[in-house]
């Protein structure tokens, strides 16, 4: 009987000690982001729902003139913009990577995780140094130009850069891994011996892609395409380089509605606004794809 | 080129015509996903090549190739060019010299710090989710997601909103005076960076056999010493990988600190970024093949450390 109860109160002892070291492990990271992350991400919320003071500043009175104010057309334009430009791009990211990444599947073992590498470095420099590059390359006097000029394609420079092509180009420069690397995921998988089943039942190859090669690489494609809208849809960066009065995008509304007309309140509404539209394509990415073909 | 030659003999088998008309079509497309995957590489690396020609090119103003120089490189240090003023104001030059090195430094510092809570925090919590199953597991691990998926903008306004917030209450209950700088920028640094250490470690703790702590444990070991001793050795490698890839994230990020940054804490990015928006000199390629060598050094070695079994 005393070895049953010295057992269990050893047992006890135990997990009252495994209990205080996960407090222990848990405590400063939770805290950490509850009280800078969180609550930051709260205060912004309630925000969102209160008026402009006349001097910039908050008034604590609880309205829904923001959410409202978004559907202003001058507002509404921006949003439907950011989304032509976020679709745009992951159409042009995926029909980039389809081939490219179902290129480098097909190679020997080795090569494959070099050229995977290869994809995945430059990707690492800053993306203010990658988006500058684009800036060098499209401007009036920039290397594209001067080398049609010089060609004699054109006669008088191409104007690229502060277009929404320059934002497209930039993003689709600045988001094509993500694509890439589940799309290779899913196509290194792959079993090719079924495209022939499909060509010995009489498929020929748009076929054999469309009814075999397509259904099965779908979550590759789903999760390149989420993990390349989500980053295209809340860009700051690219469209305020890049881009120009026609190509302002959700980001450079929040910073000009933050910094220039000092209107936190609209500011946070929109902010809010975005990550809502973020976490729909996140909650739809969790959903649709397998935990299997998760690359992130 | 492998499902080609794999698929040769099939062809063979089905009537002759047919299949040398689709022998034809299938050579031309792989031929097309050759070049396109070739065009592909070159549209990743043809910009970045570019910076890196450009930045020894003497000339000023135009893209043509007017011959080689180091003089972007050397304006760096000497301050000109980095405000396009190239020997008007030796004053201001010295100015833009020292503002360089000085943002540089700013960024180390900040770099460094947010790196050691943030690889210390995240390790930790990695732990905890990796070996323990309790209440809000699951709610801690949205929480620990949310700042990797967030748009960088809502959380760099959300944090400078709750800085202002703070300030004030600060300097109303306690009559301090706040204002926003290298501990803001640095807080908000370890907010999105334990997320990614956390994810790296995590990876290196699944791959991780629970036998050897629990022999230790069995053995007598407690918590502290089954960690020092037996965990810790194990998972170094994937902390040394989330410490750097959270050092280069730190060292990279614009967007939050843009935010969060006050008079005197300009990190490199920033000043970037003034000179990207507000200078057209070549000494912005020079900066740029310089960061881009840095980061390419950081990378490697964290992927190096990572894979290290």
């Amino acid at each position: 009987m005393d070895m049953i109860v010295q057992a269990h109160e050893a047992a006890r002892q135990r997990q009252r000690q495994q209990q205080r070291t996960l407090h222990f492990l848990l405590a400063p990271a939770t805290i950490w982001l509850l009280v800078f992350f969180m609550l930051p991400l709260l205060i912004m919320l309630v925000i969102s729902f209160m008026k402009r003071g006349t001097y910039g500043g908050v008034v604590p009175e609880f309205n829904l003139a923001n959410y409202a104010q978004l559907l202003n057309a001058d507002y509404f334009i921006i949003f439907q913009r950011t989304m032509v430009l976020a679709v745009a791009t992951t159409v042009l990211c995926l029909v980039i990577a389809y081939p490219m990444a179902y290129w480098i599947a097909r190679q020997p073992p080795r090569l494959r995780s070099v050229l995977v590498m290869l994809v995945i470095i430059p990707f690492w420099t800053n993306f203010l140094v990658r988006t500058y590059a684009w800036m060098v390359l499209l401007r009036n006097e920039g290397v594209i130009n001067t080398l049609l000029l010089s060609l004699g394609l054109i006669d008088e420079p191409l104007t690229m850069l502060f277009t929404p092509f320059a934002v497209i180009v930039g993003l689709v420069y600045g988001e094509l891994p993500f694509m890439v690397l589940p799309l290779y995921a899913n196509l290194e998988k792959f079993d090719y011996s079924l495209m022939e089943a499909a060509h010995d039942a009489g498929a020929n190859n748009f076929w054999a892609f469309v009814r075999v090669m397509l259904p099965l690489t779908l979550p590759g494609i789903v999760a390149g395409c989420i993990l390349v809208f989500i980053p295209s849809i809340g860009a700051f960066v690219t469209p305020d380089i890049l881009g120009g009065s026609k190509s302002v995008m959700i980001g450079n509304l929040i910073d000009r509605q933050f910094k220039a007309a000092r209107d936190w309140p609209f500011a946070s509404t929109i902010s809010i606004t975005l990550m809502v539209i973020v976490s729909l394509a996140v909650a739809l990415y969790f959903r649709l794809v397998g935990e299997s073909d998760r690359t992130i | 080129m492998t499902a080609l030659n794999q698929s040769q003999p099939l062809m063979v088998a089905s009537p002759a015509p047919a299949a040398r008309g689709q022998g034809a079509r299938r050579s031309l497309g792989q031929w097309l996903i050759i070049t396109e995957a070739v065009l592909a590489f070159l549209f990743i690396y043809i910009p970045i090549l570019i910076l890196i020609v450009y930045s020894f090119n003497a000339s000023r103003f135009s893209s043509n190739w007017e011959g080689f120089t180091l003089s972007w490189y050397r304006s760096l240090l000497q301050g000109g060019g980095v405000l396009g003023l190239g020997g008007v104001d030796e004053a201001a030059q010295r100015f833009a010299a020292q503002g360089i090195l000085h943002s540089l430094r700013n960024s180390l510092i900040i770099a460094t710090i947010a790196t050691v809570i943030a690889t210390t925090l995240g390790t930790m919590i990695a732990l905890a989710m990796q070996r323990y199953r309790f209440k809000l597991r699951q709610v801690v691990d949205i929480m620990l997601y949310l700042p990797i998926i967030i748009p960088e903008i809502t959380m760099g306004i959300s944090l400078v909103i709750f800085f202002n917030l703070l300030f004030r209450l600060l300097s109303q209950v306690l009559g301090i005076t706040a204002v926003l700088g290298f501990p803001t920028i640095i807080i908000s640094h370890v907010a999105f960076n334990i997320s990614f250490v956390a994810v790296v470690v995590r990876a290196r703790l699944a791959g991780m056999d629970p036998a050897l702590e629990e022999a230790a444990q069995d053995a007598g070991a407690n918590d502290w010493q089954v960690f020092w001793r037996i965990v810790f050795p194990l998972i170094m490698p994937g902390v040394l990988g989330g410490a750097l890839m959270a050092f280069t994230l730190s060292l990279d990020d614009f967007v939050i600190t843009f935010y969060t940054a006050g008079i005197g804490s300009t990190t490199l990015p920033l000043f970037v970024y003034g000179m990207i928006k507000f200078t057209v000199t070549p000494a912005i390629n020079a900066i740029s093949t310089l960061m881009m060598i840095g980061s390419m050094v950081l990378v490697t070695l964290s992927l190096v450390l990572q894979r290290q079994q």
